[in-house]
């Protein structure tokens, strides 16, 4: 057992992989001698060499396309993409190349590349810095998106990342890079597309993901004083969703809030809340619930804490849930 | 000008074509056109260029005893005849779409022919005389045209990759493939040296990929030949609006050498391929190759040239067919006769025939099979929704029944 910040333990997870098989290698944007903008690559490239941890040139687009190639070729890249809302100029690459390789050759080619993005606001930064557009490559069938909320999680699901035969997101919950956790390397890893039931409750379920499940746990303690009993799932895994996990918990509670940091129009808390409406319609009170961002871009900084689902936000949602 | 009221076949706007349409004839912004095979037939013995302020021989690099232009031609004419039948294939509605190839058999059978089996191609979806080249069974091309599947082959198989049909989007698998050659290389020094080539068109050339691309691949001295066939036409849009300057030049701008060469002289573009691939694999960093030709064709058979251009342009280009000029030279020389090009024919036609029988063969694929395809790994929802679509087709099964 270790202490270790998210950041760290994606390191150190990520040297591990380094470490394990010979094939994996680091692509992006300031990754070697800077250890990346949130130092998560940080002294990699000086252990591993500028072969396996690659300072790209300055395209996203590139650093995709060329992963993909290195993966015919026997590879597993680990891309870092530097800013949520720069992983765009490799959008294309990403949707219509990398998330189809597997159909189009009828299944006999895999594509086992890995693309990490720092994502979600909080951080008080400037435009295109604090976006959250999972449900983008969710609603793209090929890939898998996964996104850690603790320092334990974030040590293994990367390691699980790179050797899952299938492409990955990896979503890093970029304002909780420095949130502390205790890290067991020796604990064989569980599921990665599987959620987590984090705190049990009987009265109602909050679906959270990433940066939100510190919010969504001190939603619950704050709920518990007024006499709720809430469950907390981390849903860890965007694509797959474990929707099983989701029902057998509503099943029990009748009630639904998912919160994520992202537009709920056309988002994942709408998927779930359709999923549990077919698969647990007669268990449910009230409606399911969503809170998250608005339709709108990410606002300025100054009032981002207005923007983004806080404890506030999820107990109001609640009380709604209650008073059905 | 009106551009609405300009006549569709044959328009009177022949002054702004050609202002949009510099012939950039040899010499002019200092890029020459290599050639040593001329549309009348006749042969250079040698072949020199310069490339990147050097002088280069380019003559060990050439290919030219009998026996392998014959077969060049051979290649080249089965090629044609392929695309003849896939054309005749899609009228008919056997195929739901074609790319034609006719006008760039040189440019790719000559690239083709330079590869040696462990260099890796990445197409874009016209490269049917390269996956000849690389043994790819013809009939496996027209799955994908057929709608049954979209790849159609083992890419590792014959090193020849999936067509890509998302303009440029291949050339950086082609560097990032390169890039792990060369990876492979040092770990292992006694692999065979390897490189791989990108094929693109003049229309792509504008595409961001291609961009990246050639910055991924200076900066890492990745061992990749990227090929341009120039065909003057991107579907309605002529490749002035793509450049102002030739193709070939713009790899100054990277740091690694550009050649151009007359894309319908096959032995030209194969020595130049050769040594391309060579300069590659030897660690030398990439090389553009532009292989300067015309799309004697449409587009697609969807397309409709007659709206676009000038029958005076395609004309002017018919002397220059890459075929015509070989079956000249072959002629002239005394290396093949009548009876080669009758048996040649023959050949061409039984291929015609057994094509026409393996397409109509092909059946759609169980849109179920499809499911297993998704992902490499289990993946819940994928069969969750399998589940439903086959319990919902079995739903079906007894219809009719108690009609």
């Amino acid at each position: 057992m270790a202490t270790m910040t998210i950041a760290k333990a994606i390191n150190e997870g990520l040297r591990a992989s380094l470490e394990n098989d010979p094939k994996t290698l680091l692509m992006g944007e300031d990754i070697g001698e800077l250890g990346g903008v949130y130092r998560v690559t940080d002294g990699l490239k000086k252990d591993f060499g500028a072969l396996r941890v690659v300072d790209s040139p300055l395209a996203e687009s590139g650093i995709i396309g060329t992963a993909i190639g290195l993966a015919l070729r026997g590879y597993r890249p680990i891309c870092e993409i530097q800013f949520d809302g720069f992983v765009f100029p490799g959008f294309n690459q990403i949707t219509t190349q990398l998330a189809k390789l597997r159909t189009r050759s009828d299944g006999m080619l895999s594509a086992p590349v890995v693309i990490r993005i720092p994502y979600g606001g909080g951080i008080g930064s400037v435009e295109h810095h604090s976006e959250s557009p999972e449900a983008l490559f969710a609603h793209t069938a090929g890939l898998r998106i996964i996104t850690p909320s603790n320092a334990q999680d974030a040590y293994w699901m990367i390691q699980q990342a790179v050797t899952c035969e299938d492409p990955v997101i990896v979503f890093e919950p970029k304002r909780r890079y420095w949130l502390k956790g205790e890290v067991d390397t020796s604990a064989p890893a569980g599921d990665p597309f599987s959620a987590s039931v984090l705190r049990s409750g009987t009265d109602a379920t909050v679906v959270a993901y990433g940066p939100l499940v510190p919010v969504a746990l001190a939603a619950a303690a704050a709920a518990e004083e007024d006499g709720r009993s809430v469950e907390v799932i981390d849903l860890r895994s965007i694509s797959p969703i474990d929707f099983d996990t989701v029902t057998a918990s509503v099943t029990r509670t009748g009630r639904l809030i998912v919160a994520h940091e992202a537009p709920t129009f056309g988002g994942i808390g709408g998927e779930i809340a359709a999923r549990i409406s077919e698969r647990a319609f007669l268990s449910l009170e009230a409606p399911v619930i969503r809170v998250g961002g608005f339709h709108m871009p990410y606002p300025v900084a100054r009032v981002e804490e207005q923007y983004l689902p806080d404890i506030d936000r999820i107990l109001e949602a609640l009380d709604r849930a209650f008073a059905y | 000008m009106n551009s609405s009221r300009l006549p569709a076949a044959e328009f009177e706007v022949e002054e702004i074509v050609r202002a949009t349409h510099p012939p950039y004839p040899d010499g002019e912004h200092g890029v020459e056109t290599l050639q040593v095979l001329a549309p009348d037939g006749t042969m250079a013995r040698s072949l020199g260029a310069r490339i990147a302020g050097h002088t280069v021989d380019l003559s060990p690099y050439l290919a030219a005893d009998a026996d392998h232009l014959r077969s060049l031609y051979r290649d080249m004419f089965l090629i044609r005849r392929f695309d003849q039948e896939s054309t005749a294939l899609q009228r008919q509605g056997q195929l739901a779409l074609w790319v034609p190839l006719t006008g760039q058999e040189a440019a790719q059978i000559g690239s083709g022919r330079a590869l040696a089996p462990q260099d890796y191609a990445f197409p874009t979806y016209r490269e049917h005389g390269v996956a000849l080249t690389r043994g790819v069974e013809l009939a496996e091309i027209l799955r994908l045209f057929r709608g049954v599947t979209n790849g159609g082959w083992d890419p590792r198989e014959r090193n020849f990759h999936l067509y890509t049909l998302v303009l440029a989007a291949q050339s950086l698998h082609a560097v990032g493939y390169a890039m792990g050659l060369q990876r492979d290389q040092l770990a292992d020094p006694t692999l065979p040296p390897a490189a791989s080539i990108a094929y693109f068109g003049d229309g792509a050339s504008s595409e961001g990929d291609i961009h990246e691309s050639m910055v991924f691949a200076a900066s890492f001295d990745a061992p990749v030949v990227f090929f341009c066939q120039n065909n003057q036409w991107a579907i309605s849009v002529p490749s002035s609006v793509q450049t102002k300057v030739p193709l070939a030049q713009r790899a100054d701008g990277y740091g690694f050498p550009g050649v151009r060469v007359d894309g319908n002289d096959v032995v030209a573009v194969e020595a130049v391929t050769r040594w391309a691939l060579e300069h590659a694999r030897s660690g030398r960093g990439p090389v553009l190759i532009e292989a300067y030709t015309y799309r004697m064709s449409a587009h697609t058979t969807a397309d409709d040239p007659s709206k676009y251009r000038l029958s005076r342009d395609e004309q002017e280009w018919q002397p220059r067919d890459p075929l015509v000029r070989l079956e000249t030279y072959l002629r002239l020389a005394g290396l093949a006769g009548d009876d080669f090009f009758d048996d040649l024919g023959t050949e061409a036609a039984t291929m015609a025939v057994e094509l026409r029988r393996s397409v109509l063969s092909m059946t759609a694929p169980d849109l179920a099979s499809r499911f297993a395809a998704v992902y490499a790994e289990p993946h819940p929802l994928v069969q969750e929704e399998l589940r439903f679509f086959e319990q919902y087709q079995a739903g079906f099964a007894d219809e009719g029944k108690h009609a």
